[in-house]
Formats: structure tokens, sequence, C-alpha cells
């Protein structure tokens, strides 16, 4: 019953280490994209394109893993599944906003 | 035998409801409010692909964002995450001072991320590009602006709660209240690796 209140809040013990880890990670993972976009003279776009949206899922990933302690313990498990049910709703709601759209736009052309 | 066998199944399983834990609740509650903030965003998301291109005449991406500038305040609000992480843990080893010492440095560099904010858009809206211009302009100004209303908002919560550190000490309380406005801060960070990706890096693009 030792536990800290990060702990019971399913947030983990936190530790400088933790921390820093995944600064640096985003540090790096945040000036690489945007490398690629101020040098995208030289590269195909389709390769700037997906290195840009690798980094930010990436990144997305390091965030909810470093800095909010997602993981796979069991006091983290319904944070993890209300987020896979969010994204869900997320990727159904902009992909099939933009299917919509893109399709009223072809048809109007 | 049977009702023995019973017994022994069940006293873990109602042992865990007995002491349902007030932290742990309420970290979960704002968890699933983030979740919807994160559908909210998502709406706007899709309305600014949606619109993005819609420049109406009126200046692209390339013409208006400098992407220098837009890396200052990435850095800003990271930089603000990591100095939130650092008074996590100064309030895990019950450090009182530094706690509110890192609390006002990400405060500060949370001010200085909106401060850019404001600055770009009063200079788009000084030359004539505001929301009002083109779809595309009213889309990133509610993207954006949604975003930078979210972060002024957790400025101000963070003011609410250096003053109840002071006030009332690290109580339980006001701990608990402490780990949700890192949630909060910590994911408006991520809306931002979005927003930087899709608005500023794809616009120069």
């Amino acid at each position: 019953m030792n536990r800290t209140p990060m702990e019971r809040a399913g947030a983990g013990k936190a530790s400088f280490k933790f921390y820093t880890v995944g600064f640096i990670l985003s540090i790096l993972l945040t000036a690489i994209a945007f490398a690629l976009a101020i040098q995208s003279g030289g590269l195909p776009r389709w390769t700037v394109l997906t290195g840009i949206f690798g980094a930010a899922v990436l990144q997305i990933l390091v965030h909810l893993h470093y800095f909010l302690h997602l993981d796979t313990s069991s006091s983290a498990r319904w944070n993890i599944l209300a987020l896979v049910i969010t994204l869900l709703i997320m990727i159904l709601f902009v992909g099939l906003s933009l299917w919509i759209m893109a399709n009223l736009d072809y048809r109007m052309m | 035998m049977m009702t023995t066998d019973a017994l022994t199944i069940d006293t873990p399983a109602t042992e865990e409801f007995e002491h349902p834990d007030p932290i742990a609740n309420q970290a979960f509650g704002f968890w699933l409010y983030i979740m919807s903030d994160l559908v909210l965003f998502g709406a706007i998301f899709a309305t600014y692909i949606v619109l993005g291109h819609n420049y109406a005449g009126g200046p692209t991406g390339k013409d208006l964002f400098h992407l220098p500038y837009t890396f200052g305040e990435t850095m800003l609000l990271l930089f603000s995450s990591a100095t939130y992480g650092l008074a996590m843990l100064a309030m895990q080893e019950e450090k009182k001072n530094l706690l509110l010492t890192w609390l006002f440095v990400t405060f500060l560099l949370g001010i200085g991320f909106i401060g850019m904010e404001i600055n770009e858009f009063h200079h788009m809206i000084l030359d004539g590009n505001g929301p009002e211009r083109s779809g595309f302009l009213s889309a990133f100004f509610t993207l954006v602006g949604t975003h930078g209303t979210h972060v002024t908002f957790g400025l101000i919560w963070m003011v609410f709660m250096m003053a109840q550190t002071v006030i009332k000490g690290l109580t339980s309380p006001v701990q608990s209240r402490l780990i949700r406005l890192s949630i909060f801060w910590h994911f408006l960070d991520i809306v931002w690796v979005g927003v930087f990706t899709i608005v500023y890096l794809m616009g120069v693009l």
C-alpha cells in the first residue's frame, strides 16, 4: 500500500532517466522532421512526406510512453483501451470525412 | 466443499473494490476527457485538411510560414513538457520548493510559446491575412487557435496549482490535481506534433 500518487494514477513511478530518454528522442525526431522539410529541395516529395509522418508517429509514441507512461502494465490497461477506441473513432471520423469531401470535389469538377 | 471453493475465489475480488482509490479514479476520468478532446481535435484536423488548399487567391503556407520560427515554438513546448516531468519527479520526492521552481519554469516556457503564437497571429492579421481571407486561413486559425486556447487554460491552471502548492502544501488532492495537469500538458505537446507536421511542415512542401 506504499505506492506513490503517480503510481496510483496509473502513471508509473517517474524517473529522471525515463524523462531524459524521452526528451532526447523527441528533440531528435523534431529536428529530423524540420530538417527534412527545410532541405526538401533535393529529395523526392514522397520520401520527404514519409520521413515527416514517420517522425511524427514515432514522436507521438515516444511522448505516450516516456511522458504519459503508457505501457502494458495492468494499471494502464484501461487507459490504453480508451485510447485505442478513441483512435478508431478518429480514424473513421477523419478518414471518412476526407473520403466524402474528396469524392464530392471530384464529382463537382 | 463447494462453498469454501467459492469463498476463496471471491475474497480477492471483493477486496479490490473495498477501497476505491480517488487518485486512480480521477486520473482515469480525466484521461477519458482527454480522449474526447482528441476527437474534437480530430474533427478540426479533418476540417483543416479539407480546406487547406482553398487559398481564394490569397497567400499559401509557403508565403506565410517561417519554419525556424515554428521550430522555436516547438522547442519551447518540448522543453516545457520535460520541465513538467522534472516537477513531477520533485513532487514524488516531496521536494516542494523544487516542484514550485520547475512549475514556474514550465509556466515561463508556456508563456513564451503562447507569446510567439500571438505574435505570429498578430502579424498575419495586420498583413490582411486574418481568418476571413480564405478557407485555408479560417481553418488555420481555428486549428492553431484551439490548440493555443488549450495551452492558455493549461497556464491558468498552472498558476492555480502553484498557489495551491504554496497555500495547502503537497496534500493528496493537490498531488492528484498536479498529476492531471501533467496529463493535460503532455497531451497538448502530442497535439502540437500533429499541428506542426500537418500545418507547418506540409504547408511549406
